[in-house]
């Protein structure tokens, strides 16, 4: 009926961000002062400054920004953190397109960074296996996989940390490992069902 | 002192030097590192991106563990890993904040026959452990070796002062506590304005030339201030500056080689450990010229050399003596 249209709000690109945000990202606060996009290591190579992808989320500009390869090109170093004036959770946020551009299938497009989603991947399943990750069958996996012809610029430094006994090709197993699968896939339907 | 320990994969293996070393001086150092049984990888930085909840209840299965074993009797729990502090911490901290986050998680937990209730564990990194629990009038009084001379620029990363989701011990652009701890151990410690700027971290897996040009920015800054040694309090921060170091010098005609240690490997050599108790051997970028100059002469054996000819791969640079 119109009154109830009238009174719920449909929900926007905005709340889902948010939503999918740990805790509050307190988003709606961002000033765009640029402090963010001038802290960030990694803005020259991003399609768009974290400053700019916030006023992309708050213009509604879905495509735009799950495309970006903003989200995939963050380090994580939290700078852009601790210096917003506005104490916005920037890296979080980060993480939240991260998971909705995967969830929406968009990060596969040329314009985004596909390997970064897919070592991220690589490196889940191989959590999930085994309960502890591999360093090094998780780049050689990732590579085969993505780059076969960059593989021979992972064998130097393969051969390097092996000689100095940094290498193991056995991945260990955890004791718990069917505690942590029952756990994961728990996990996973309530992830779905929200 | 005693603490639930949690090495991280890295340590295992990649990083093991660290974990010896670390070992190696929490005896003097008086605290008791009891490893957190059957713990579970933290999911690194990957993991959380991919899908939320599986990785807060991944995260969370080690919380619940370390609970279980009343985090060594202390409840708190120790890791010398940047990546791993940041995940315990993060998840305890927006559990926390978040009852209905805390409530999925421990559902999940249940099916696992497990249940943490956020805040019962603090999470601390190694290196505010040593230089505020320990503190550095007791590690003074252990010094054997004075490290006169040498030079050394302190890397701490990115995460371990930022964003400091359980309590922030040091300062989040320019922090302070290595450098303090490396002074005590007579090492002069140089002016090193990069030293919280971010290596990449998994970067090198995915863009190399984003990777490079910071790892390359940390070199030369360490470099311009003629450090002998790099030291690190995180194991993929020592991968990358270490392990790379020879491809930066490939991609931008440079000729780096200063060694990465972890700063538990200069500890115990002011403690007078042996070096191979230590670790040390294991860097890609010699060592042994930089340690000469404190009278550390590690009798590691050789890294037998490759048979390849240097010119077909890019094979890592061996620095030996006398090359530099
Ligand atoms: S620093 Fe904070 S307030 Fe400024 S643009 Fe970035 S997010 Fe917005
Ligand atoms: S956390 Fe990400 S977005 Fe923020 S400054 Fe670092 S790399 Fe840039
Ligand atoms: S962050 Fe790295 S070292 Fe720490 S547990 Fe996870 S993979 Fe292993
Ligand atoms: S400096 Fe590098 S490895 Fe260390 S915490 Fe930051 S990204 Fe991770």
């Amino acid at each position: 009926m119109a009154t109830t249209a009238a009174t719920v709000r449909p929900t926007t690109f905005f709340d889902e961000v948010v939503a999918e945000t740990p805790g509050d990202p307190r988003l709606e606060a961002c000033l765009q002062c640029g402090t963010c996009g001038g802290s960030c290591p990694s803005g020259a190579d991003m399609d768009h400054t974290p400053r700019a992808i916030f006023a992309l989320i708050a213009a509604g500009m879905k495509d735009a920004v799950l495309r970006s390869n903003t989200a995939w090109y963050c380090v994580s170093c939290y700078y852009c953190m601790v210096r917003c004036p506005q104490e916005i959770h920037i890296t979080d946020i980060m993480y939240a397109l991260k998971r909705m551009s995967i969830k929406a299938g968009l990060y596969q497009d040329k314009t985004s960074v596909p390997e970064a989603s897919d070592f991220a991947e690589t490196f889940v399943n191989y959590v999930e296996t085994y309960g502890r990750s591999f360093e090094l069958g998780l780049a050689t996996r990732y590579h085969l996989l993505h780059h076969p012809l960059d593989m021979i610029k992972m064998v130097p430094l393969g051969l390097g940390m092996w000689r100095r006994k940094r290498l193991d090709f056995t991945p260990r197993r955890i004791e718990g490992i069917e505690q942590l699968h029952a756990i994961l896939k728990r996990a996973k339907e309530l992830g779905a069902a929200a | 002192m005693k603490y639930s320990y949690y090495p991280g994969c890295s340590l295992e293996r990649q990083a093991s030097a660290y974990h010896q070393s670390t070992m190696a001086v929490a005896r003097p150092l008086n605290i008791d590192l009891v490893e957190l049984e059957d713990w579970n990888c933290c999911g690194a930085i990957e993991y959380i991106a991919v899908d939320l909840l599986p990785a807060y209840a991944l995260i969370s299965r080690n919380l619940a563990l370390a609970a279980n074993q009343n985090g060594g009797g202390n409840h708190q729990i120790v890791a010398p890993c940047s990546a791993c502090y940041l995940n315990l911490s993060k998840a305890d901290k927006y559990m926390s904040d978040s009852p209905e986050l805390a409530a999925k998680v421990n559902t999940a937990l249940a099916a696992g026959g497990l249940s943490y209730t956020p805040g019962t564990i603090r999470t601390r990194h190694l290196l505010d452990v040593i230089v505020n629990d320990v503190g550095l009038d007791a590690i003074k009084e252990r010094v054997t070796n004075a490290l006169y001379n040498l030079r050394v620029a302190p890397y701490y990363g990115c995460v371990v002062v930022r964003p400091g989701f359980d309590h922030q011990f040091d300062d989040t652009e320019y922090p302070t506590s290595m450098d303090k701890l490396m002074r005590v151990l007579g090492a002069t410690v140089i002016d090193f304005p990069l030293k919280s700027h971010c290596c990449g971290g998994h970067m090198t897996q995915i863009s190399q030339d984003v990777a490079l040009e910071l790892i390359r920015r940390l070199l030369k800054n360490a470099s311009d201030y003629d450090a002998d040694v790099i030291v690190t309090l995180c194991p993929m921060c020592q991968l990358n500056l270490d392990a790379y170091q020879d491809s930066v010098n490939k991609q931008f005609g440079t000729d780096y080689h200063i060694p990465i240690l972890y700063f538990t490997q200069l500890v115990g050599l002011a403690f007078g450990l042996p070096a191979t108790e230590l670790g040390i051997g294991k860097e890609f970028v010699d060592a042994r010229p930089a340690l000469a100059k404190v009278g550390a002469t590690p009798d590691v054996t050789d890294i037998p050399a490759s048979r390849r000819d240097k010119k077909a791969l890019p094979m890592p640079r061996m620095t030996r003596e006398g090359e530099r």
